[in-house]
């Protein structure tokens, strides 16, 4: 059976278009292999960033179809191939070309979080002690691939391009996964008020719906974020408490 | 227009209808190249999904908009809000009022004269804008009824945002209070089901007795309580604010029963706003004669 793939090609001078490529597809087949089949028999010069093939190094984001996805996760059996199947690179970046985007906004962003700062050492061997429950909290921020779909889907970076003053769905995560483990005593709070402006996000969960790592994003990193950035700057009665401690 | 917004990062070019978003890559502080992104949908509703993405907002819409419409009417109706031992969630508790219910006896004199009154006008605010501030109602009424955005990856009709980080929505921070009233109501109405077991024997007495208007403003409390009790601001109180929930037993019991309900909050919120609602019809068409209540035991 052949299915036809319409993906970005870019142009030199920032131009581009989506161009149609017929290409035979079988059983078990995910988009991404298509996309190598293509760039194998019909079209040698397109750029397309994979590495893993298995959902585990977050290389291959694209749009399929409009929806932020990994190519290499995305089985063709889940698609209408009686049309064709649109592969775009994400818009929330500045495109390098074809299918192929500069992810390194997010690194920058990523530096200007306060680092893992741990407690003193529990034991005098320099360890520390905690219980499994509390750093399973923690765990699931920690599965992030940094695939940084969520980045791409998120409203206030992709339609209102704050990117200059929101840091997004992936790093209020890894906020979160900092602030949240039992051992850090960084106090991220102000920044992520401040600098970071948590408020922007309005927790519409696109970034949740995108996650090929299922993170509960909003639900498990974003609101516990908030609400403790509640507790330290607009409760009164938690603000009074601290006071007397 | 351009404006050059920071030093490595994006700079935003408007144009009526359209925010393009342009990159300028700096190497040692000069410029490399400018790279336009692709055609990102920006109009009102563009996008190349294929999917009805519109008719999980459009759902959202029509449900909430009628349960509004629905509540206000109810609310102001000042009457057929109970029947036989049941009472009407949106008037629970009747703090003044003709009721037998009533807690300090009829209309104060103090209400003023221009304002219609109904007990529910004095109760519906609180669980109203309980569920106003409520994490999961905000996500879905910011793309139902104010399209930002309108569904993931779909254009939005403003160029301008403020999010949650200025007034007005920034008031939304109040929700934790709005939790410690709602709390109260589930003992409120917890307590009307309680009520609603002691029917008239007719002899000027009560006798117990189960019936279907029980049953219903049974079902409605448990579901309100899921709801409520799976709060994300309850849920950080109840252990999320503690980095290390396992150093108290009780709170980390707590921690794990708000955790559990809170992943089924959305499912909570829909099926406490259906089960109030109904709620107040079964007693309203009992008391209007037009339906008539079963007596199971
Ligand atoms: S929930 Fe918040 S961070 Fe996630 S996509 Fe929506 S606005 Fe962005
Ligand atoms: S949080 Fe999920 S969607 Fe976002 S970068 Fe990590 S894995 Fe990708
Ligand atoms: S190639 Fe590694 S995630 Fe797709
Ligand atoms: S978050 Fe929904 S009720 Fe608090």
């Amino acid at each position: 059976m052949d299915a036809t793939f319409r993906l970005w090609r870019s142009e030199p001078g920032g131009a581009g278009a989506l161009t149609d490529y017929k290409t035979p597809v079988s059983e078990g087949m995910v988009v991404l292999d298509a996309v190598h089949r293509i760039q194998a028999e019909q079209a040698p010069d397109l750029a397309v960033r994979w590495n893993c093939k298995a959902g585990k190094c977050g290389s291959c984001s694209a749009e399929i179809n409009g929806k932020p996805r990994l190519m290499c996760m995305t089985r063709l059996s889940t698609l209408d191939l009686n049309k064709p199947v649109i592969v775009e690179p994400m818009k929330t970046f500045p495109l390098i070309k074809d299918l192929v985007t500069d992810v390194s906004w997010n690194f920058s962003v990523k530096k200007t979080i306060q680092k893992f700062k741990p407690r003193q050492p529990d034991a005098p061997d320099g360890t520390w002690r905690m219980a499994q429950k509390d750093i399973d909290r923690v765990q699931e921020h920690r599965k992030c691939i940094e695939c940084f779909l969520c980045q791409d889907v998120c409203h206030v970076l992709r339609d209102h391009g704050k990117h200059d003053e929101f840091i997004g769905p992936r790093f209020l995560l890894y906020a979160a996964q900092l602030e949240m483990n039992p051992l850090d005593t960084a106090d991220r709070l102000h920044d992520l008020k401040d600098k970071h402006n948590i408020g922007y996000c309005n927790i519409t969960k696109c970034c949740t719906a995108v996650c090929p790592e299922h993170i509960k994003i909003t639900d498990n990193a974003i609101i516990p974020l908030k609400e403790r950035v509640v507790d330290r700057f607009y409760d009164p009665v938690t603000r009074l408490l601290r006071m007397f401690k | 227009m351009w404006r050059c917004v920071h030093l490595y990062g994006p700079t935003v070019e408007r144009t009526p209808g359209f925010v393009i978003v342009n990159w300028f890559i700096y190497s040692k502080g000069a410029f490399m190249q400018v790279i336009r992104l692709t055609a990102a949908p920006h109009g009102f509703g563009e996008t190349v999904r294929r999917d009805n993405w519109w008719t999980t907002p459009l759902l959202v819409f029509v449900v909430f908009s009628s349960f509004i419409v629905y509540a206000t009417w109810a609310a102001f109706q000042n009457a057929h809000y109970e029947y036989g031992p049941y009472l009407s969630p949106f008037y629970a508790p009747v703090l003044w009022g003709d009721s037998a219910h009533a807690w300090f006896g009829p209309q104060p004199t103090w209400w003023p004269a221009l304002l219609p009154f109904s007990p529910a006008l004095l109760i519906l605010p609180f669980p109203g804008l309980f569920r106003f501030t409520c994490y999961y109602y905000r996500g879905a009424y910011y793309k139902a009824f104010w399209a930002d955005p309108p569904a993931c990856s779909v254009g939005e009709p403003r160029k301008r945002y403020l999010g949650e980080n200025s007034f007005p929505l920034i008031l939304q921070n109040v929700h934790r209070y709005f939790f410690y009233i709602a709390c109260i109501f589930v003992v409120l109405l917890s307590y009307d089901v309680w009520l609603a077991l002691w029917f008239p024997d007719g002899a000027g007495g009560t006798e117990f007795g189960i019936g279907v208007g029980t049953l219903v403003l049974l079902v409605n409390v448990v579901l309100i309580a899921s709801y409520t009790f799976g709060c994300h601001s309850g849920r950080h109180i109840f252990g999320g604010r503690n980095d290390e929930v396992s150093k108290s037993p009780l709170l980390s019991a707590c921690y794990d029963c708000t955790s559990s309900l809170n992943r089924r909050h959305m499912l909570f919120a829909w099926c406490s706003l259906f089960s109030v609602a109904f709620a107040d019809i079964y007693v309203r068409l009992c008391s209007m004669g037009i339906w008539s209540d079963w007596r199971i035991l």
